[in-house]
């Protein structure tokens, strides 16, 4: 999510040319992390293929566009889906687990699963499936326009629409970004937008990042954390605009 | 013949991932290194956008510079290695709704792929 303004504002690169890169660091924190961690039978598979039908058209509807739109107008919505990341983020995750089993959508796609716990294997019911399966495609057409993983609707959709758990919704949406991602990078690859040699040290070091945070990530304070990250988006996403009303974007 | 379940699937969509994504950073961190070690000092342009030329936006151009050891084209194919493991992915998990006789899950499944396959050799 931060590669893009990074990149762009950062270091000057093409707004086009950092999507591209962006797509690569995305399938790369997503692969990266499921080689590090496949073991601990989290992830509920039904879901991610179901939602990857509505994510990965989404995502090409988004690479699309892209080709269409202008870069000013596409840092304008980077911008906004910034914010709302930072306001996501400084806020506390409410998780809103349901043993009701009886969504309709969710018994006939098979969709309910169980999760380990403490306490053993416990059993989660999905609710509302066709809202969270629209919000997905939401999150595919973001994906496919901004080179991003749309993570925060992606937790819009799964953790308050379809009241999965945490530890479901994060390994599931942790594959299905992968799969988005791929869709787009496609046509990105195809469009010229993907630089070798931009995105291959964006590439290992991600990977590299991948496989080290996880360690790291166990010895900080997730509020510190999120505190900083939210400060640094917002700092984003205003120098974005700025950019984007002085077309130097 | 050896029952398959969902957590036995992922055991082996797994290994296929660290296989892929292993292998997509040594072909690109080698292309990465030949293209450095040749033109490591040179300035970069990558404020204006100009596309990158077919030999690095088609598969066949790709294959075809890897195959000549074509730095720039070879890390190219570590990049498409890397785009091509969420694919496996979809695909090892076709394998798996095949083996479980799951015919809604297949059905599924094979649209996600047919998109990826489409999105990488389409026209858009």
């Amino acid at each position: 999510m931060v590669i893009v303004p990074l990149l762009a504002i950062g270091f000057g690169v093409n707004l086009q040319y950092a999507i591209g890169a962006s797509l690569i660091s995305v399938i790369a924190t997503s692969s990266g992390a499921a080689a590090a961690y496949v073991r601990e039978g989290y992830t509920n598979i039904r879901i991610g293929m179901f939602l990857e039908i509505a994510t990965t058209v989404g995502a090409l509807g988004g690479a699309f566009l892209a080709g269409m739109i202008s870069t000013s107008a596409i840092a304008i919505v980077f911008a906004a889906v910034l914010l709302y990341s930072a306001w996501l983020s400084a806020r506390p995750r409410v998780e809103h687990v349901t043993q009701d089993l009886s969504d309709p959508l969710a018994r006939s796609l098979r969709l309910n699963g169980t999760y380990p716990t403490p306490d053993g294997l416990q059993p989660y019911g999905v609710q509302r499936v066709a809202t969270g399966f629209s919000l997905m495609f939401v999150a595919g057409i973001l994906s496919g326009l901004l080179g991003i993983g749309s993570g925060a609707v992606k937790v819009l959709a799964m953790d308050n629409a379809m009241r999965l758990p945490f530890k479901v919704s994060t390994t599931t949406s942790n594959f299905m970004i992968g799969v988005t991602a791929a869709a787009s990078a496609g046509v990105y690859l195809r469009r010229g937008y993907i630089d070798p040699v931009l995105s291959f040290p964006v590439m290992l070091g991600v990977l590299a990042g991948a496989l080290l945070g996880a360690r790291i990530l166990t010895r900080t304070h997730p509020k510190h954390l999120r505190l900083v990250f939210s400060v640094v988006i917002v700092a984003l996403a205003i120098e974005m605009v700025y950019r984007a009303i002085q077309g130097t974007i | 013949m050896v029952r398959w379940d969902d957590a036995k699937v992922q055991r082996a969509v797994g290994s296929v991932l660290r296989f892929g994504v292993l292998t997509a950073a040594f072909v690109a961190a080698v292309g990465g290194a030949l293209f450095l070690a040749q033109h490591g000092g040179e300035p970069v342009h990558y404020a204006v956008f100009r596309g990158e030329p077919p030999e690095l936006s088609s598969l066949v151009g790709i294959l075809r510079g890897s195959l000549h050891l074509e730095p720039r084209a070879l890390t190219q194919l570590g990049l498409l290695l890397l785009i091509a493991t969420p694919v496996a992915r979809v695909a090892l998990s076709l394998v798996g709704f095949l083996m479980e006789r799951d015919r809604k899950y297949q059905v599924i499944t094979l649209v996600v792929l047919l998109i990826l396959l489409g999105s990488l050799v389409g026209r858009i």
